[in-house]
Order: structure tokens, then C-alpha cells, then sequence
């Protein structure tokens, strides 16, 4: 990783966090070289390739449709394994046991020491799985590849587009520093109020157990609340503006070898990527002059939900596992 | 350098994007009337989302501000404040739980949303699982056989002994290993209990219609039934005391009525044993229930 990169990884992080993105200041040589040929390309051709593109691009759902499988195949095994009583992945989201061992949500964990201030050994054990597990696969890949909120924060954002197109509605974002500010904050009530605060109203957790044990009818209907809220104001405001546990695993996926890769060369600059994305603050490297290298890795706060690979219309957005290509 | 950033950009857009692409950035524009208005309600929307959210999360100081009744909390748990506190809310016990005694609560009990609890009149906890699983189950400690030494132990709840469970009291082993209550009985009407009043019960504990379990060892002794199956015929009620998987936690002392009627009556007196299962409370065919438990209590001699 040259000096321009490393910049740019820390940057990502404070992006992350909620700072805003900036055009980069250094830009090395082989991407400025990338940059000029572009522009000096003839527009017309240029169009004309774009065209092309745009005309051989096949509509793809590979990437979603997996997570989508994944995401339902994963709280299935949750609901099957109580409604069945076959013992595979037994309790929810939260904290379960897989074939025995256990695994808990991180950010759970964290509110059950912070509140409690005592660590006994399985929720130790739990979190060290459950933590290596998400280094690996990329911190946030939890949140669109198995948070059922998600799923349903995604159909609904369908309806948003929908209605925007319509011009019903017109999306109305927020600070995204809020965030940060949430975490910290139900970080402190736990460790002041003794109470584990913010998994009342966690939708996460709210919903994964309302599929496994049903009930929970008023906590539902905050949830209901928080999804009419993304229809009508903000797109997806739970999951880009509130959630600590996003958060939380974005912090843990910061050193993962699994992300996606952007390649500077083949990309028009169509913005499609951007467009789709959850979090198009980790996308600003695809805006015409921003990239700061010829491949450049996509930050942290990426969930690694693939739409944008989908939805490129020139490959220029690909998964990468960091040091298997030069492995293999 | 004369390039513009070329997307236009869907709903998705965020401000940055518009920013002037310049590598030396130019001195700041003054922000236009409609862009000064874009960010108050930026904002505006940003303080909205805060307060929803805070709000709900504040919702559940409530609870707790109305002191609502306590609820009976599965064997093992610990004090109310440390249970909150330690409770992931991931309903393992439940998925234990050999009669289903164990239901998760909603968001009408604040921070207890999503916390275990009994409601020992609909189905108790009558240790069909012989070696209190929901405690095996709990990954956080919030039910736990050893109760680390820093965390409180409210009066009265320490139990002289382990107590013994008839079910085992021919094992090797034939007791469970808990060290405190969860509650105790009374007999909170005794008006109402038909053995004060000198009756006997034949039929159904709680009618045909009754959903909740029971291990009846002259049945079965590893699988609980139902307890509509089970119907009775007693002179004198007493099922409570039939019902108690406890060793010597209830016992029905009779003797002549008051009133020289020559009838026999009797009444159940809980003892030390008592560890606030709710079987008791379950099984008594009165309506409302003659004996309940009273969650968090301690013994009182």
C-alpha cells in the first residue's frame, strides 16, 4: 500500500464516523495519467462506448439475490431450529449457539459489559468468535447479509424510490455524524443507567426475535414506525444515520480482507453505483477525478451488500479478497 | 481543470458532491437563500431523528417510573437491576424450557423488552428438565447456579439447602442446583382456598380447556403432560401440595373446623424449601388462583 493509499484508508475511517468527503489532496502518478486520458478523450466516442456499455449491460441481481438467500437462509435457520427443535442455531440474534458454540452480537456484548460491568467466560468466548468471524468476512457484511432489519429497511426503500419518482416524496438526509454521536451515547447510558438501553429499541433485535418467538406487538409497531419514516423522509435512515451496531461492525471490519475494489481505468463514470448504495459516502471514489489510484480499495463503512457491483455497467466494481490475487 | 463532478445523482445524493472540483479551492461562494434553507433543514430533520430516537429509548425508563409489578423471572436469576442489566435478550432459555414456561416480554416492560419471564398461573416451572436448563442456556450469567460474589443477594432469597427435587429423590444426586429463590408462595386468599373451607375437588385442576403441563411421575417420569389429562378426585383439596416438585416446600395441615361442624378442613403452609416455581400457583383450581407466587419475595419465618 503506497503512502496515497494509506492516506486514504485513514480517511475512509473518519468518513466513517461521519465526516464529510473530500476531494483527495494527492493523487498518484499512474491514476493523474488515468484522469488526463480521459479527458482528453473525444466526447463523442466517448459517448458512443458509454452507449455500448449501456446497451450490452446485463441486468444483474447475482450479488442480491445471494445476500437476499443468505440473509433469509441465516434467521430461517433461527426460526427452524426453535419451531423444529432441531438445536442447529438456537437463540437469536443477539446471542445464539451454533451446533454448540456460542456466538454474540458484538454490539449486544458490548451493552451487556457496559451496563452490567461484569464479563463472565461464554460471553467472552461468543464475542471472540463471533469478532474473528466478522474481521474476516468485513465488519458491516453483517449488516446486509444477515440483519433481518435490513431486508426489510431495503423494501422499503424500494417503496421510497418509488414514491421519489414519482415525486411524492424527495429523500431528506441527515448529519451523518449522528451516528457517531448515538453510539457514544448509548454507550454512556449503559455504563450510568446500569441498563442495557439501547437493545430496547434496537429494530436488529426487535425483529430477529419476533420471528423466532413471534409476540412482541408494540415493539413492532416501533419498528413499523422507524420503516414508514424511511418511506416518506429519509432514505434508510435507520441504517445510515442511527445504527451503532453499524457502526460498531464497521469499526471491526476496518482490517478485513474482503471488500470491493474499484478499478479506475474501466469505470465511465456513470454514478450508477452511487445511486444504489446504502452508504454512498465509500462510493465518492468513483466521481470523475476523485480516485486516487488506479485500483482503490472501498472503505470500511461499505456492508459489502454487492448492489453496486450489480449494478456497474463496466466491471469496474468488483468483490476482492485482499492477498488472495496474489496468492493465487 | 475545468471539469464539473458528472453524475447527476439519484435520491441517494449527499452535499459533497456539488462541490467545486478545483484543486486549489476557490474562495467560498456566499451560500444561496435555497442552499442556507437545505441546511436548517438538514438540521431540523437531523434534531427530529434524535429526539425519535432518544424518546424511544428514554420510553423505557417508564416501567420503571410506574413500578410495575415484577415479574416472576426464570430459576437463577439474578437481582431485578443486575438482570436488566446483564439480559442479551436472545431467548435461549426459552428454546430450553421442556414445558414452555419461559415467554419473552414486550415493549410495554421497557428495558425488559425482550427479557424472560413466567407467568406461573398459565404454565409454570415444574423442572421437567431435571437440571434447570434455561440456567446451562444462559450465555451472559443473567441465570446462573453461582452468583458471583460482588453481586447482591436480596434478603431472604439464600435457601438453607439445595433443594431437592421429588422427581430425583432416588438418585444419586437428587437435588438442583440452585442456591436462592425466585419468589415464595402465599397463600394470598385463603378465603377463597377450597381446603380452608373444608372441600374437596374432583375433576379438572383448571378446566378442559387448559393449555399448561405438568410431570405427573406416576405417569410419566420424563415426559410432562398435559394437565386437563390429569383430572382429580380428592376429599379434601390438596393439590397443591400433590402438584410441588419440592421436597418438603408445602404441606397441608388439617385438623377440625372452627365452626364445630365436625367437617375436617385444612390449609397449605409453605415452608423453608420454597423455592417460587409458580406449580402451586398453576395448579389451584380456584379462580383467581388461592395461592400465588410473589416474585423477588424472600423467606420470612
Amino acid at each position: 500500500m503506497n503512502k496515497i493509499l494509506q492516506r486514504r484508508f485513514v480517511d475512509q475511517i473518519l468518513v466513517m464516523f461521519g465526516r464529510e468527503s473530500k476531494k483527495p489532496e494527492q493523487i498518484t502518478e499512474r491514476a493523474q495519467k488515468v484522469h488526463e486520458l480521459k479527458r482528453m478523450t473525444n466526447k463523442a466516442e466517448l459517448q458512443a462506448a458509454k452507449d455500448a456499455h449501456r446497451a450490452h449491460q446485463e441486468k444483474s441481481h447475482k450479488w442480491r439475490n445471494r445476500r437476499w438467500a443468505t440473509l433469509i437462509f441465516a434467521n430461517l435457520l433461527f426460526v427452524v431450529s426453535f419451531a423444529l427443535d432441531i438445536q442447529i442455531l438456537e437463540g437469536a440474534l443477539t446471542a445464539s449457539r451454533f451446533i454448540g458454540f456460542h456466538l454474540i452480537d458484538l454490539n449486544s456484548a458490548l451493552q451487556v459489559m457496559l451496563a452490567h460491568k461484569h464479563i463472565i467466560t461464554n460471553l467472552f468466548i461468543g464475542t471472540g468468535t463471533v469478532l474473528v468471524l466478522w474481521i474476516l468476512l468485513g465488519g458491516r457484511t453483517f449488516c446486509s447479509w444477515v440483519c433481518p432489519y435490513h431486508l426489510l429497511a431495503e423494501w422499503a426503500e424500494k417503496i421510497h424510490l418509488w414514491l421519489a419518482q414519482k415525486k411524492l416524496v424527495t429523500d431528506q438526509p441527515i448529519d451523518r455524524r449522528l451516528r457517531t454521536v448515538f453510539w457514544l451515547v448509548f454507550a454512556l447510558l449503559a455504563v450510568v443507567t446500569g441498563y442495557t438501553v439501547y437493545e430496547a429499541i434496537s429494530p436488529t433485535g426487535i425483529v430477529s426475535r419476533a420471528l423466532i418467538y413471534g409476540g412482541s406487538v408494540l415493539a413492532m409497531l416501533w419498528v413499523l414506525a422507524l420503516l414508514v419514516f424511511e418511506v416518506f423522509f429519509v432514505r434508510r435512515a435507520w441504517c445510515r444515520y442511527a445504527c451503532p451496531i453499524g457502526l460498531t461492525y464497521g469499526v471491526v471490519g476496518i482490517v478485513s480482507p474482503l471488500r470491493v475494489k474499484y478499478r479506475l481505468e474501466s469505470c465511465f463514470h456513470e454514478g450508477d453505483c452511487r445511486k444504489v448504495c446504502l452508504v454512498p459516502h465509500v462510493l465518492d471514489t468513483v466521481i470523475k477525478g476523485r480516485a486516487v489510484d488506479t485500483e482503490v480499495p472501498i472503505g470500511p463503512d461499505c456492508t459489502r451488500c454487492g448492489l453496486c457491483v450489480d449494478a456497474c455497467p463496466t466491471g469496474s466494481l468488483k468483490f476482492e479478497v485482499k492477498g488472495l490475487s496474489k496468492l493465487m | 481543470m475545468s471539469e464539473k463532478t458528472p453524475e447527476k445523482l439519484g435520491a441517494g445524493a449527499t452535499v459533497e458532491t456539488a462541490a467545486p472540483a478545483a484543486r486549489t479551492p476557490p474562495p467560498k461562494p456566499p451560500l444561496s437563500k435555497e442552499r442556507r434553507q437545505q441546511a436548517r433543514r438538514r438540521v431540523l430533520r437531523t434534531i427530529l431523528l434524535t429526539g425519535g430516537v432518544l424518546g424511544a429509548a428514554v420510553s423505557g425508563f417508564l416501567p420503571l417510573a410506574y413500578a410495575q409489578k415484577q415479574r416472576l423471572r426464570p430459576p437463577g436469576a439474578l437481582d431485578e437491576k443486575d438482570f436488566l442489566a446483564s439480559c442479551i435478550k436472545c431467548g435461549q432459555c426459552v428454546q430450553v424450557c421442556p414445558v414452555d414456561a419461559i415467554k419473552l416480554a414486550d415493549l410495554s416492560d421497557g428495558f425488559g423488552v425482550g427479557t424472560p419471564f413466567i407467568d406461573a398461573r398459565a404454565q409454570a416451572c415444574d423442572f421437567s428438565c431435571d437440571a434447570v436448563q434455561c440456567i446451562l442456556a444462559c450465555p451472559t450469567g443473567s441465570l446462573t447456579y453461582h452468583k458471583p460474589d460482588f453481586l447482591a443477594v436480596r434478603p431472604g432469597a439464600k435457601l438453607a439447602s439445595k433443594p431437592v427435587l421429588l422427581a430425583k429423590e432416588k438418585d444419586a444426586e437428587p437435588t438442583l442446583n440452585l442456591a436462592e429463590r425466585i419468589g415464595v408462595a402465599r397463600l394470598t386468599r385463603p378465603e377463597s382456598c377450597l381446603a380452608v373451607q373444608g372441600k374437596g375437588f374432583k375433576g379438572q385442576a383448571r378446566g378442559a380447556d387448559f393449555d399448561g403441563e405438568l410431570r405427573y411421575m406416576k405417569v410419566d417420569r420424563w415426559k410432562p403432560i398435559k394437565v386437563a389429562d390429569h383430572p382429580y378426585d380428592v376429599e379434601l383439596c390438596d393439590l397443591c401440595v400433590q402438584a410441588c416438585p419440592i421436597k418438603g416446600a408445602i404441606t397441608l395441615e388439617t385438623g377440625p373446623a372452627k365452626d364445630g361442624s365436625g367437617k375436617t378442613v385444612g390449609i397449605p403452609v409453605v415452608h423453608e424449601p420454597c423455592v417460587g416455581c409458580g406449580v402451586c400457583e398453576m395448579i389451584c383450581p380456584t379462580e383467581p388462583a388461592s395461592i400465588e407466587i410473589i416474585p423477588g419475595e424472600g423467606w420470612r419465618a
